[in-house]
């Protein structure tokens, strides 16, 4: 009975979490092709190809200056993930950590956070990366700043409502009864009870930093070019779908996919870790 | 009640007041030389220290940081270096966009997105439910930038029904203005009645289970009595906090979103400020907005208070 019920069986069964699983794999598998093969080197120009409809030498056809589509949204991904991967690290470690001490000391500690996370979200990511770029120029890195500092009270809100109900259980007073101190039962203790709000929170903020790289880098204040990332692919083939419409479909498509993957992945894991478990959505 | 309001007042304006040390500190004291950030590195040593002068950037730092909130607060703010006009003056014009974008979105993402989630969770576990999650799951994964380049190819390159872009101006042409607007409405409030249709789903659902929906039915009430009258009106608190943030999301949202079909509106305003390096409007158009999201939170603090008798105190 036992082995019917596992993890792994459970999770099988669950359809919208396997499609998540699919098309997040694929996400990644995209990227780490991309860094030994590409079907076209990234930035090579043929202007004799330029605007060229999908054809069996270029499968998503080429943009305005014939770099191949394929090789260019195969690269994206890699893009992609690196900008959401290191934003949400970012955000989840600091975040983490500010929830963590709330919990544990209350009072003023617990009122700064929720200062600062009020703050936080009265700017949106936007806004932020406009301030950093306005001064230091626009980047991938800045673009990761932006998204990882409005992840930071995301986690932290998080953090603190799991936390603080683990910190009212039973085991806890035991543990303060046989003389641990706050850190070691927070460490030893409450991060391990409340890591799987933190993997679901983690997967959904990731399909959220997709979207907001995409919406960045179309604004140009994301990844530069002639690196391709998709939002900015976007920006260009605006201009250029009078000609070729394809070139304003294929970019979407994968990041739509991408997102739709991770939050499917996102919501199934919460099934399958504990239904009760309270995700924050932001946009 | 009163205690709950005053608390969240104070602690807005703490948050603003955090704001603009964050808006100034960022702008005007980490770059060090704020008119060489604007000029840029090739600028003459005469235009430099005319651009300072202008600027008033021979006073101390935390001069001009109180001279600048003040000016705030008599709404006289400064100069656009880029378009040698006044930031009120201009705001006042492109707000004439930004409003209606704003509004129009969040209208048609409670009008779309408001009946699909009572409908998912009516019939929950049905055909209808699983069609709105598909939609919401749909809708939340496409970026609204994209779904304006799609309405564009459809819309006015395909059928040649709405123009790609532009704005001619409420007074120049009233149904021109209005049909310029459209597309964009609907790029960018359709992943917000996606979310919406999500959050009142499971509001419903929340409520639907209430031993006092079961007293209703079994007393015979009507099906769309229960719904609407008993249901919807205990699924609300979660509903108008995704409505109120969504008013937060429509900044960011028209940045982008008035790019895409070249509108003329605060959210351009900022974006090309950003190309112009224009601090002066930066500065003083994100701490507008800031100070409007946060406003848009009070209220929504009030519509709690009237909408359930028994606030979250300690929320």
């Amino acid at each position: 009975m036992a082995a019917a019920n596992s993890l792994p069986r459970r999770a099988l069964r669950h359809r919208s979490f396997m499609i998540g699983l699919v098309l997040t794999l694929l996400l990644i598998a995209m990227a780490v092709i991309s860094l030994v093969w590409t079907p076209y080197p990234v930035t090579e120009i043929a202007m004799v190809q330029k605007l060229k409809p999908p054809s069996a030498a270029h499968w998503l056809g080429t943009d305005h200056l014939g770099r191949d589509i394929l090789s260019r949204i195969m690269w994206g991904a890699r893009n992609s993930i690196t900008v959401g991967f290191v934003a949400v690290t970012l955000g989840m470690v600091a975040g983490v950590l500010l929830g963590l001490w709330a919990a544990a000391t209350r009072g003023w500690a617990d009122e700064i956070v929720s200062r600062m996370s009020d703050l936080v979200f009265a700017f949106p990511a936007v806004l932020t990366a406009i301030l950093i770029t306005t001064v230091f120029g626009a980047s991938a890195v800045n673009a990761i700043i932006a998204i990882g500092i409005f992840n930071i009270p995301v986690f932290a809100r998080v953090t603190r409502g799991a936390a603080l109900s683990v910190w009212g259980r039973e085991f806890i007073r035991a543990g303060l009864a046989i003389g641990k101190g706050p850190l070691r039962i927070t460490f030893d203790h409450v991060l391990p009870n409340i890591a799987s709000i933190l993997i679901v929170q983690g997967t959904i903020q990731f399909a959220v930093a997709i979207l907001a790289e995409a919406g960045l880098s179309y604004l140009g204040l994301g990844m530069q070019p002639p690196l391709p990332s998709w939002g900015r692919m976007l920006n260009d083939a605006q201009t250029y779908m009078y000609q070729t419409p394809t070139l304003a479909i294929f970019p979407g498509v994968a990041i739509a996919l991408s997102v739709l993957g991770l939050n499917l992945l996102g919501d199934g894991l919460r099934d399958l870790l504990d239904p009760r478990l309270k995700v924050m959505r932001v946009g | 009640m009163l205690e709950f309001l005053s608390r969240r007042l104070f602690a807005a304006l703490f948050t603003l007041v955090a704001a603009s040390l964050v808006v100034f500190g960022v702008l005007e004291v980490l770059p060090g030389d704020p008119a060489l950030v604007m000029l840029g590195m090739e600028a003459q040593p005469d235009t430099l220290a005319a651009l300072r002068k202008d600027l008033g950037l021979d006073r101390p730092v935390w001069v001009r940081y109180f001279a600048w909130v003040g000016d705030m607060l008599t709404f006289d703010l400064g100069r656009s270096q880029a378009y040698k006009t006044d930031v009120a003056t201009m705001l006042l014009v492109r707000l004439q966009v930004t409003v209606p974008l704003a509004i129009g979105a969040v209208t048609f993402a409670i009008l779309l997105g408001l009946p699909l989630g009572i409908l998912a969770a009516w019939r929950h576990g049905k055909a209808g439910d699983y069609g709105v999650m598909m939609f919401s799951q749909a809708g939340i994964a496409v970026p609204n930038f994209w779904i304006g380049l799609l309405l564009v190819l459809v819309f006015s390159l395909g059928l040649g029904l709405f123009p790609a872009g532009g704005f001619p101006g409420w007074e120049k042409d009233f149904g021109a203005s209005l049909r310029a607007l459209a597309l964009p409405i609907i790029a960018l409030g359709l992943p917000e009645a996606a979310i919406l249709s999500r959050i009142a789903r499971s509001a419903m659902l929340d409520t639907l289970r209430e031993d006092y929906i079961r007293t209703a039915r079994a007393k015979g009430v009507a099906e769309r009595d229960v719904l609407f009258r008993h249901a919807l009106r205990n699924a609300l608190i979660p509903i108008i906090t995704i409505i109120g943030l969504f008013f937060a999301f429509q900044v960011g949202g028209a940045i982008i979103i008035e790019s895409v079909f070249y509108l003329p509106g605060v959210g351009q305003l900022v974006y090309q400020s950003i190309n112009n390096r224009d601090l002066v409007v930066i500065k003083d158009v994100v701490i507008l907005l800031t100070f409007f999201v946060l406003l848009i939170n009070l209220a929504i603090d009030v519509i709690y208070v009237l909408v359930d008798p028994r606030p979250k105190i300690k929320a």
